[in-house]
């Protein structure tokens, strides 16, 4: 009887907290003033992704067109600068190296339907993947391996293998669709490099439900800020990217209404010049002339409890085990540390950056340009910059250090063939000639055939993850010897420079002035006795 | 019977026993900024020096008007008169009991050489601390003020450090020296009581 009671109380709490649930969501869902799940067009059970795409441009009419313009459907970037051409499709990284040749694996994170290299993919709105940054029921997701294809329906895959890949409901998804969310956008940007936290080091699926301690304003209890609120999209186009990050902002807070041309991702453009109101004000707004507020702010990185990859070697992949499978060996946390298709890795959590000047210009390492060993590590994207340029500030960065193949008498980075069932993929046969011959011909690049492995740096801005202002990074962790910006060159930093020839010639000299007097002293008083 | 005269008024011992707990207050909270070792932390060990700056250069006002006003200003003019005579004393003279050179009077309360060190004091070793420091409190306003191309703080901060340092030297010096009184605590005495034991 007691038990059927507690059962009961305890279905009852759990009802009432559901109800709670409930109206919460009520209300915010009272903020728009479309109920997508009362449109009749939506109330269909939808077989494909262009299907749904198809229906939303029915109202949506330019929303395709827009998205066609943007990085995230070209994979594409020209740096306005340095007339690099970037993005997924053109650079090589120290992770999985590139999209290339990889798309039917990658292309489950691109917002289309299909292989985007064709050209009829590039122009074909329908295959705009509408749900991919805007489901709101957490559902949506493309399998690996399908070149960016959603799956209405389970199948096996290979056919007869037994292994199925299951299918997701599309009404249902297309019914709760709305404004992006941390998840949504996470769903791609906290998986970057192949896992969740793996690539930024900021950007992870705890960011999906934080508190206060972890990010301050995406604080899922307080402010809680989606990606938007600060890359504040126009037209689909989302602003605030990392292939042209903007180093310093001068700019004064936005306010609505007026065309501000700033960035609006940065920290300045809502808290404008002079960010610091209480303690010591004065002295940390003055610090903003060469502090990006990240510096400070952001005390560390992967903060929420999953560690981020902070060095890959894929020089040392290519094992079996026992049984024939590639080997894995993983470590007390659960973390694969050696993994036959890729090789060592190394994971760390609440990771201190590194600290350099960096002006917004980023040199790319690019698939056509020649790398020399004697050189290494190579910079796979360097971050511009030096404390008498005008343009730098003091940013914190998650550096990843690789060692991946490259061709050794080209001399050129390659793009590796991972992903995929055929003859070459390297997950699949671990021969690293064949896998990087193919990889290379898909990307019309040359190949000598001659492999060898090279080590490799590339440089993340660490950004997320805003710590509430009293865990912010203190005085003396920058203002002392051996401190976080120890060796940063072209600056004066109190407590941690000085000419160390006066302060040990001052002790010297302190000493023996002592000295001298205790021994005037002394003398004093062995004369005085003989008096 | 040994002889007592007034020689420090009060003022003038508040001012000395103020400037001096400042002075080593600033020593010691400069020292830690300077990255010489750590008692308060940086953030704390920076506003109390500041606090500590500010309440000298209030002291000094005071300081420097009641010199004006009394005429007390005459006792920093040097003399070359008796210099040797008490480099001497101090080198020779103290250790056979020979008679102090110098006769102290509410009128000749510093000799000589005293003169001269605490001259040097007042024109160089102050003044570079002052001017220094004042530009370093006030370094969020050089770009303000036209000086951020002409100024660079590791100069600045050099230049203040050796003030600093050359303050040590000297309070070493300063404090040995009070003890070479007609008794070890005489001068010591005469600060606190303003009443100095003569030879």
């Amino acid at each position: 009887m007691q038990r059927t009671l507690r059962v009961a109380t305890a279905l009852f709490i759990g009802w009432l907290a559901m109800a709670g649930a409930g109206v919460a969501s009520a209300e915010v869902g009272t903020k728009t003033t479309a109920d997508h799940s009362k449109f009749k067009e939506l109330d269909k059970d939808f077989q494909s992704g262009p299907e749904v795409t198809k229906t939303c441009l029915a109202c949506h009419t330019e929303a395709a067109k827009q998205v066609m313009h943007t990085q995230h459907w070209k994979w594409e970037f020209v740096n306005p600068q340095s007339k690099q051409n970037l993005g997924k499709m053109h650079v090589i990284n120290n992770f999985c190296t590139s999209v290339q040749s990889n798309l039917k694996g990658c292309a489950s994170c691109h917002i289309g339907y299909g292989a985007m290299t064709d050209k009829g993919v590039q122009n074909n709105e329908e295959l705009v993947d509408c749900l991919a940054c805007h489901d709101n029921s957490g559902a949506y997701g493309k399998p690996s391996g399908l070149g960016g294809n959603v799956l209405s329906k389970d199948i096996e895959a290979p056919p007869g293998s037994g292994n199925i890949i299951k299918g997701i409901n599309l009404k249902k998804i297309a019914q709760k669709v709305g404004k992006t969310t941390r998840k949504s956008c996470g769903n791609c940007h906290f998986n970057g490099g192949g896992g969740d936290a793996v690539k930024h080091g900021d950007l992870d699926t705890s960011l999906e439900d934080p508190d206060e301690k972890l990010d301050v304003h995406m604080n899922s209890d307080g402010l809680n800020f989606t990606c938007a609120t600060c890359h504040k999209t126009d037209g689909h186009q989302v602003p605030g990217s990392r292939y042209a990050p903007t180093a310093m902002d001068k700019n004064p807070a936005h306010i609505r209404g007026k065309a501000d041309e700033s960035n609006p991702a940065t920290c300045q453009a809502c808290h404008g010049q002079k960010p610091h109101n209480d303690k010591n004000a004065a002295k940390l707004n003055n610090h903003t002339n060469k502090l990006a507020c990240q510096t400070c702010h952001i005390p560390a990185f992967a903060r929420g409890e999953i560690a981020t990859k902070m060095f890959w070697d894929w020089s040392t992949a290519g094992k079996r085990g026992e049984d024939g499978k590639p080997l894995v060996v993983k470590n007390e946390e659960g973390h694969a540390i050696y993994m036959g298709i890729k090789g060592s890795f190394e994971y760390k959590e609440n990771v201190k950056p590194d600290y350099i000047w960096f002006n917004g210009d980023v040199k790319y390492t690019l698939r056509d340009e020649k790398v020399d060993k004697s050189m290494q590590p190579i910079y796979i994207n360097k971050y511009l910059g030096s404390p008498t340029d005008g343009k730098s500030m003091i940013w914190p960065v998650k550096t990843f250090r690789g060692k991946q193949a490259f061709d050794a008498e080209n001399k050129t980075l390659v793009v590796t063939h991972l992903a995929g069932a055929d003859g070459t993929a390297y997950w699949k046969n671990l021969n690293w000639e064949n896998a990087i011959a193919t990889g290379m011909q898909t990307a019309g690049m040359p190949f000598s055939g001659k492999v060898d492995f090279i080590e490799t740096i590339s440089q993340w801005p660490i950004t997320h993850m805003v710590a509430p202002k009293d865990k912010a990074v203190a005085c003396n962790e920058c203002h002392t010897k051996g401190g976080r910006l120890e060796g940063l060159p072209g600056i004066y930093v109190p407590g941690r420079d000085g000419i160390p020839l006066l302060d040990n010639g001052i002790k010297l000299l302190a000493l023996l002035t002592l000295l001298g007097v205790l021994g005037h002293g002394v003398l004093r008083i062995f004369t005085s006795k003989k008096h | 019977m040994s002889e007592q005269i007034y020689i420090f008024k009060i003022f003038e011992r508040i001012w000395h026993w103020g400037q001096a707990g400042l002075i080593i207050f600033l020593m010691i909270t400069g020292f830690e900024v300077h990255g010489l070792y750590s008692n308060f932390g940086f953030e704390k060990a920076v506003n109390l020096h500041t606090i500590g700056a500010w309440s000298l250069i209030g002291l000094w006002l005071f300081a420097i008007f009641w010199h004006l006003t009394t005429g007390e200003w005459k006792q920093y003019i040097p003399s070359t008169k008796n210099v040797m005579a008490m480099a001497n004393y101090y080198l020779f003279g103290i250790f056979k009991n020979a008679p102090h050179p110098h006769r102290t009077t509410a009128l000749t309360k510093h000799n000589p050489l005293q003169k001269l060190a605490y001259l040097f004091i007042l024109v160089c070793v102050g003044p570079l601390i002052w001017a220094t420091g004042w530009l370093y409190l006030f370094y969020d306003q050089w770009v303000a003020w036209g000086l951020a191309g002409s100024l660079s703080l590791n100069v600045i901060a050099l230049g203040h450090l050796i003030g600093a340092y050359a303050m040590l030297l000297f309070l070493i010096a300063h404090v040995y020296l009070t003890t070479t009184g007609a008794t070890p605590l005489a001068h010591i005495k005469a600060m606190i009581t303003g009443w100095e034991r003569v030879h």
